[in-house]
């Protein structure tokens, strides 16, 4: 499991991006959600139920309770950032490794999700 | 004597490993069947041609609607004047294949002997061409495409039946790289083949259920409505390729042309239905 002795690497990592404190205001969140639908970005909506998103596929689980699910930050950022993390043969794409999305932009989808 | 020895050694372990491979790929069609049979145990393994229409009995009704009035017909007629037009030399392509009619289309993909390639049906058409002096059919174009449509629909009805050869190590090996290909994941998506047509079989993906890939080459060429018009095999490999953002392989390319070979073993015993129609 070489996928294991990472994490604390990406646990430091983001813990220094700094971001986990800052305060979630209404247009970061609008943001988020902006990232996640655009098809070309987050796409979450191809695999996953979100709220009201249109023609949600269901690969994935659906996203809602996200507190309740991850009560920690840093582990829905792992999620989000590079699911293969948790899991080497997840379905879900490495959105940071494969650079579909910055970390910037992860953490703009993070505070969206907490807000489902 | 000790080079004899172990050259008898060496013979003895390639051969055992040959055995053991070989089982394998029987192996490996029977658990891909299981694994469908298991998810669905309702769904008669012969529906499994069908593709997305075995499994999503929504859809179902409109495809048989539409087959009412084949939108492949068109290919189907002009494919026949294709088949029988003669060339400069008297010849026609129907001498270059020694099977019946019906025969043709399940007599491929194979591996060639000589050229020690899997073989398709297009590609056996282009080598009919370069035998009779022809200019090779571009891959993907109409004539091809219709010229597949009217074999296939001779040939509905007949079981797949393709074989990796025991003796032919060329035969195994374009057989494990088209099975390697469909497990890899790629593309920016990090998806593979089988993340999608297995493990997330029946699942949707926006508003597209996933179809099974047992099956997945009986019906070829196919319409597509979306497209308003036919489709080759490869083209819908490049087209899943492409939606995973890698770059995708050129049709009749070797890669191509082993996938087609490992998904036409997986779907051995199922019968030929193409050309299909589908969204
Ligand atoms: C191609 C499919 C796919 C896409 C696109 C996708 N996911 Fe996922 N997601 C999955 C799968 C499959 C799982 C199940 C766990 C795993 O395998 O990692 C999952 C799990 C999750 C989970 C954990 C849910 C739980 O309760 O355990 C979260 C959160 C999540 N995804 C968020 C997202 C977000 C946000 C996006 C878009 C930026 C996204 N996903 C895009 C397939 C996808
Ligand atoms: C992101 C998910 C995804 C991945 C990965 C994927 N496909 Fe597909 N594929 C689809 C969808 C959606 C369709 C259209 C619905 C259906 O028939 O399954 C489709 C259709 C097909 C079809 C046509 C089926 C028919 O009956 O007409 C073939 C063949 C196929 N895929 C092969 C492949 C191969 C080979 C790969 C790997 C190179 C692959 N797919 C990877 C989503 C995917």
């Amino acid at each position: 499991m070489a996928s294991k002795s990472q994490y604390p690497i990406l646990l430091v990592l983001l813990f220094f991006c700094g971001y986990a404190g800052s305060a979630n205001s209404d247009d970061q969140v609008a943001q988020g959600k902006a990232l996640a639908t655009d098809r070309s970005k987050g796409n979450c909506l191809a695999c996953h139920m979100i709220e009201d998103g249109v023609q949600p596929g269901n690969i994935g689980p659906p996203l809602l309770a996200m507190k309740l699910r991850f009560p920690e930050r840093d582990m829905l950022k792992i999620q989000v950032c590079d699911a293969t993390l948790r899991n080497p043969n997840s379905r879900m794409p490495p959105f940071c490794r494969h650079r579909i999305l910055s970390e910037e932009e992860v953490e703009l989808i993070v505070d969206y999700l907490y807000t489902l | 004597m000790r080079k004899a020895i172990a050259a008898v050694v060496l013979i003895g372990t390639t051969l055992l490993m040959y055995q053991t491979v070989f089982a394998g790929a029987e192996e490996d069609r029977l658990a891909f069947v299981k694994y469908y049979k298991t998810r669905f145990p309702d769904i008669p393994f012969a529906e499994y041609a069908n593709g997305i229409y075995a499994i999503d009995s929504d859809a179902r009704g409109q495809w048989l609607e539409i087959e009412e009035f084949p939108p492949y017909e068109f290919a189907v007629e002009q494919g026949q004047e294709w088949w029988e037009a003669v060339f400069e030399n008297g010849k026609t392509l129907a001498d270059c294949f020694p099977q019946q009619l019906d025969e043709i289309r399940v007599s491929y993909p194979r591996l060639d002997e000589r050229l020690g390639e899997v073989v398709t049906l297009e590609m056996a058409i282009n080598q009919c061409r370069t035998a009779n002096d022809q200019p090779q059919l571009t891959y993907g174009g109409d004539e091809i495409i219709d010229i597949t449509a009217f074999l296939a629909y001779q040939g509905r009805g007949k079981e797949l039946e393709v074989r990796v050869p025991e003796n032919d190590s060329r035969a195994l090996a374009a057989y494990e790289s088209g099975k390697r290909f469909y497990y890899s994941k790629r593309g920016q998506l990090n998806l593979a083949c089988a993340d999608c047509h297995v493990t997330s079989v029946g699942q949707l993906v926006r508003a597209d259920r996933l179809s099974a890939s047992l099956g997945h080459t009986t019906h070829f060429p196919v319409y597509r409505s979306k497209l308003g018009g036919m489709i080759s095999l490869h083209k819908r490999f490049a087209g899943c390729v492409r939606d995973v953002r890698a770059k995708p392989f050129a049709l009749q390319s070797t890669e191509f042309r082993n996938l087609e070979y490992f998904l036409s073993y997986m779907g051995n015993g199922l019968k030929v239905n193409g050309p299909g129609a589908r969204k």
